[in-house]
């Protein structure tokens, strides 16, 4: 497998060599801020043409045909129109807050990207709570969307706002109790041990039943985590027009919409990490022609394939499935998700203490 | 018949009984109130339904004429004409409790001829504003726009309504009352909102996601089509029946023609009656096709919407092809259609009766079947078969509710009473009986489809008629069952080219009626999907 870290190392060495050590780390950190935008926007363009290509092709359409050759520069124009866009200013908002909230979201789904593991030795930041870091920040995201719509001062908006802290705050108790069930398993927090764990072969293959269970749930619950169909419901456009982000315009919803878009990668490339084995190539124990073979893919094309591939099925899942309301989206948390989350986890114990994995 | 009259006239001797299209009952207004109680409970009458009720001005007095119908009897229909000499302040009794349909009925009426109902629990206007000056459907309405300027200001959120009660002394006091409470959450859905299906507000009344009072504000693209047809002749007036409920606009066309083809005593052709039926049951698949991709989408399974468009698509080419048109055909003319059809008609149709059951099938496997549609569709907005009929939900939405109330069936009218199909009713009450009575009707249709398109006989398309249409002086009603319940035309002549009133009675009018009654005790998200099942057109409302 090639290792990125070559690279990464010799840019520190050339660097270390007519800079200070302070002044090194500064130009380090600036280029990764920038790689991490660049990644980020470059990201979010594909995803909206991705999730536009796919519906379309769901609901016997064609999708955006007329930009580009096959729409390709559609989503370049959308970007610059929602970039050239008034930000109109309402009355009887609370201005402070109604500005602070799209960037809290923005901020939130932007360090969680950061924290993703792109490929061999394409780590940011190694740290030993890595997933619990995940974890924590993705959480900031909800109070954007409650200040949001809050500050809005609109009925739609702060309906929209209390569905989706109900809604998140429930979910993230599933898909957490998803997580914790493979660092039961794996036995850490960190990402860069988790990704080595799966060099053997992926959890999900490694941790069979209860890795199953908890890849289906985590899935479930991720969908839900990211206001997407059939959870969207604090955006529900049907009923609220679009939930929490009514009032915004310009780059400010821009931000709703990119962090949206974002997030979606962001919960696939978790799943990826934690369940497919993150940057890891897909290796069978015993076949080591095959696994070779494998290793010969870059590890950042696996990465991305398989966060790809799960994004895919939750879009899936939004253009096949009708809306829940909230009373069914929270009995069927905390009713059915939540007690087989736990009863997985107990399971998964078990077995981690029986040694009955691979 | 005669029965009837003998027991009209044993309940109310005063009454005077003239037989024209239907039977007429005179009744003077201050025995009207006694009289519909006895007309609604009596045995032997049991008009149970409140089919229409058309206000009227005859210049020296205004008006009411009551359409009654009696479920239990055969269906049988008389009407009752109730007047005030007084124009300053008239004043009727209102019916509304004892058929809740009348409750936004009357509010029309009052509206537009300012007649007030005395009992009625809210006597505000229902389509224009509460500042509006005159009431413009009486003869002598002045239309002059300084009366009534463009309003530059919004319109202040009106909670305030009124109520005229009668005491035992039989003394009428305005009494005023409120919509609303001053603490109530309440939540502007519409006029602009993805899920109305046009111009259509509702004020709910909301306590966090349960929804505890529903008022329907109306009147957004009210067109006046009937103070308009008053002044144009018979001709003129047929475009304006396909611009109000769009997706029936076959069915209301054809519905316009019979009633003035019945004054004129015109028989149309046996080609143009196969026609007529054929592109009524064609409207009423595309419609039902438009009402399953809608609901679908309320839902948010957007992915089944379209489904339900392509094979729309199929229809409104068939439209295209004999008719000139996708929307707003203009088909139906007095005494027959307007055109003959396309060559590939019968072609079109055959291959659209041989894809719907697959496609049928398809859309239970995408939509009807899923689980979160069930769940979201069963028992919601609860509406029982006794509830049907007191606010005459006719059309799917009334069978879904058990009533069996098909216009085809109960007055069949040009060819249906020789054709062989069924009335589809379902026994769940809720919004998924509503939207599965619709997936059977399309069935239903295609059946009537298969019968007659190898049978299309030869002959003239339409009549003869005289080059000036003029009708004899009296007045006619006639109902057909359109795509979302039974359609009624009202015509009153005096022997003139034009007509003297002409009303409009459009089944969604009474279908926005339930709301409240419907959504009450719902969530929000389930206000959405009882509108979609009950499925109303908006511009069949504000005609």
């Amino acid at each position: 497998m090639f290792n990125f870290g070559i690279w990464t190392s010799e840019l520190n060495n050339f660097l270390m060599g007519f800079l200070p050590e302070w002044a090194t780390v500064l130009v380090e950190c600036v280029i990764i801020a920038l790689l991490v935008l660049l990644t980020y926007t470059v990201l979010a363009l594909f995803y909206i043409l991705y999730e536009r290509k796919l519906c379309a092709w769901f609901q016997c359409r064609l999708g955006p045909m007329r930009v580009g050759k096959w729409g390709l520069l559609q989503v370049f124009a959308d970007m610059f129109k929602i970039l050239i866009k008034e930000l109109i200013s309402l009355k009887d908002t609370d201005r402070f807050l109604f500005k602070l909230a799209p960037y809290l979201i923005i901020t939130s789904s932007v360090v969680m990207l950061a924290c993703l593991p792109w490929g061999n030795g394409l780590q940011i930041i190694n740290y030993n709570i890595g997933i619990f870091f995940i974890l924590a920040v993705s959480s900031v995201g909800v109070l954007g969307i409650l200040l949001a719509g809050w500050a809005s001062n609109n009925k739609y908006t702060l309906i929209g706002a209390m569905r989706s802290g109900a809604q998140m705050i429930s979910y993230e108790i599933s898909l957490g109790l998803a997580i914790i069930t493979i660092i039961v398993f794996a036995g850490t927090m960190n990402i860069n041990e988790l990704v080595w764990a799966q060099d053997k072969a992926w959890f999900i293959f490694r941790g069979h039943i209860p890795a199953i269970i908890a890849f289906l749930i985590y899935v479930v619950a991720a969908t839900a985590e990211t206001n997407r169909g059939p959870f969207d419901l604090p955006e529900a456009e049907h009923e609220l027009t679009a939930g929490y982000h009514t009032e915004y315009s310009g780059i400010h919803f821009g931000f709703f919409y990119l962090a949206e878009y974002l997030n979606l990668f962001i919960v696939s490339g978790v799943a990826s990490l934690m369940f497919l084995g993150g940057w890891m190539p897909l290796h069978i124990p015993g076949w080591d022609s095959f696994n070779n073979v494998m290793n010969y893919i870059p590890s950042v094309v696996w990465f991305l394939g398989k966060s790809f591939f799960v994004s895919y099925v939750i879009i899936w899942f939004k253009w096949t499935f009708p809306r829940v309301r909230i009373d069914q989206m929270l009995s069927f948390e905390w009713k059915y998700l939540m007690p087989l989350s736990l009863a997985n986890l107990v399971l998964m114990a078990v077995f981690v203490a029986l040694g009955w994995h691979f | 018949m005669s029965e009837i009259k003998e027991i009209i006239s044993r309940i109310l001797p005063s009454a005077v009984i003239t037989e024209g299209d239907t039977l007429m009952v005179t009744v003077e207004e201050k025995d009207w109130y006694g009289f519909a109680k006895a007309l609604k409970e009596t045995k032997g009458l049991e008009f149970d339904v409140l089919s229409a009720v058309v206000g009227m001005d005859w210049k020296d007095s205004l008006g009411v004429i009551y359409y009654l119908t009696s479920t239990s009897r055969g269906w049988d229909v008389i009407s009752v004409k109730v007047s005030v000499p007084d124009r300053e302040n008239p004043m009727i009794h209102s019916v509304s409790d004892l058929w809740k349909v009348a409750n936004f009925q009357e509010r029309e009426v009052y509206d537009f001829y300012g007649i007030k109902f005395i009992n009625h629990p809210d006597m505000r206007r229902f389509f224009l504003r509460n500042d509006w000056k005159g009431y413009p459907l009486r003869k002598d309405y002045d239309a002059d726009p300084k009366l009534n300027p463009i309003p530059t200001e919004d319109e202040a959120n009106e909670d305030a309504t009124v109520r005229y009660v009668e005491d035992a002394e039989g003394n009428v006091k305005e009494v005023p009352g409120k919509v609303f409470e001053d603490d109530e959450y309440v939540v502007n859905i519409g006029p602009q909102h993805p899920s109305t299906h046009g111009v259509m507000r509702f004020r709910a009344s909301v306590d966090g996601e349960i929804v505890k009072k529903v008022d329907v504000v109306s009147g957004y693209i009210h067109r006046g089509i009937e103070k308009l047809s008053e002044g144009l002749t018979y001709p003129q007036i047929l475009h304006f029946t396909d611009r109000m409920d769009y997706m029936s606009a076959h069915q209301n066309r054809h519905c316009l023609c019979m009633c003035i083809e019945k004054a004129m005593g015109l028989e149309v052709p046996r080609r143009a009656q196969v026609i007529r039926v054929m592109m009524d049951e064609l409207m009423r698949i595309s419609s039902h096709l438009l009402s399953f991709g809608c609901t679908a989408m309320d839902l948010g399974a957007t992915t089944a919407f379209f489904y339900g468009f392509r094979e729309r698509e199929m229809i409104l080419d068939i439209f295209e092809k004999t008719c000139g048109a996708r929307m707003s055909m203009n088909y139906n003319v007095i005494g027959g259609v307007i055109a003959d059809l396309h060559a590939d008609f019968v072609k079109d149709v055959k291959e659209l009766i041989s894809i719907m059951p697959s496609r049928l099938k398809e859309y239970h496997k995408v939509f009807s079947g899923n689980l979160i549609a069930k769940n979201r569709l069963k028992k919601v907005g609860h509406l029982s078969k006794e509830d049907a009929i007191n606010y005459a939900i006719t059309g799917p939405s009334g069978r879904g509710s058990a009533w069996s109330c098909d216009c085809r069936k109960k007055h069949p009218y040009a060819i249906y009473s020789e054709l062989d199909f069924e009335e589809v009713l379902e026994t769940g009450c809720d919004s998924y009986s509503r939207y599965m009575v619709r997936m059977k009707e399309i069935e239903q249709s295609c059946r009537i489809l298969e019968q007659l398109v190898d049978r299309i006989p030869e002959g003239d398309i339409r009549a003869q008629v005289p080059k000036v249409i003029k009708l004899p002086a009296g007045s006619w009603y006639q109902q057909v069952e359109a795509s979302r319940g039974t359609f009624g035309v009202y015509i009153e002549s005096t022997g003139d080219k034009n007509p003297y009133r002409v009303h409009f009675q459009s089944p969604c009018f009474n279908l926005v009626g339930v709301m409240d009654l419907t959504c009450s005790g719902y969530m929000i998200a389930d206000l959405i999907t009882i509108g979609a099942a009950l499925d109303f057109v908006i511009p069949d409302i504000d005609r």
